[in-house]
């Protein structure tokens, strides 16, 4: 995501990622960035918390208004509000992906 | 407060993002200075959530992801800026997408940014915005010739003065 929003910047569209991972958006050199401490498939926030999808919604456009330099970072100031155990869990997929289904037997594989 | 960006990742997956550092040939600065006043602006919104509508468009092609597990749909829909739950699928292979379905906007917030337009926060929202589905092969090659020069095409149609995209 951080390169297709460098490959529309560079057609001369001004571009933020929102993001739960700001420091491999940083790493892959995105132009402007929002970074989230959300669990993934969240960079809005809750479902149905309105204030806080606005709160991230308005950053966005902060820093995409008014970044002054390339690599421009802020982060979003707030705790998710879920304990992360149950957060770390709620996101993932009940089942697994099929490229972590791979991974995964391939490493029973090796082990065997 | 800096943000932990692996706080909700599983440990064994962290050597896959962390410390890889730019994407092939994709280092240099990149900038497009944001010119008008944020009142005067049009904006639009991306998702890499693979939403879609599902009265008109296809889902995303999880079916050959699953006999392919390194390949993802690099395709992409416009999704409209009135577009509500009720309007919307989502397909994505490695998220519970249940939050989405319910409230599509902590992916895509096409209401809250019609209303930030509404109040005069910005000039416009675009008519419409843009979905993916995040999970791509590592060369990205489809979304480097054909859906990114696609999506700078509709921007330039709308007019769009700028882009918040969101990765799910």
């Amino acid at each position: 995501m951080p390169v297709l929003a460098r490959w529309i910047e560079r057609a001369g569209i001004p571009t933020v990622v929102v993001t739960m991972m700001p420091a491999v958006a940083e790493e892959r050199r995105a132009p402007r960035i929002v970074g989230v401490e959300f669990p993934f498939g969240h960079p809005f926030g809750v479902a149905g918390d309105k204030v806080m999808q606005r709160r991230v919604l308005e950053l966005a456009l902060r820093v995409l208004a008014g970044a002054g330099a390339f690599g421009t970072r802020v982060d979003f100031d707030l705790e998710w509000p879920v304990p992360l155990r149950e957060a770390y869990h709620a996101w993932q997929p009940a089942e697994p992906s099929p490229i972590v289904r791979k991974l995964i037997e391939a490493r029973r594989g090796s082990n065997a | 407060m800096i943000v932990d960006s692996y706080r909700f990742l599983p440990r064994s997956f962290r050597p896959y993002y962390e410390g890889r550092g730019p994407f092939h040939g994709e280092t240099e600065q990149v900038w497009a200075p944001f010119e008008k006043r944020l009142n005067e602006a049009k904006i639009a919104l991306l998702t890499s959530a693979g939403v879609f509508m599902r009265e008109s468009q296809q889902p995303f092609d999880v079916e050959r992801e699953q006999s392919h597990p390194e390949w993802g749909d690099p395709s992409w829909r416009a999704i409209p800026a009135g577009a509500g739950p009720q309007d919307v699928g989502v397909t994505h292979l490695h998220l519970n997408t249940a939050d989405i379905q319910a409230d599509p906007e902590i992916a895509l917030p096409n209401h809250l940014l019609s209303q930030l337009a509404a109040e005069g926060v910005i000039g416009a929202a675009a008519e419409g915005h843009f979905a993916v589905m995040g999970y791509q092969d590592r060369h990205l090659n489809d979304w480097r010739e054909k859906t990114a020069p696609e999506i700078v095409a509709a921007l330039r149609d709308e007019q769009a003065d700028g882009l918040i995209l969101a990765p799910a």
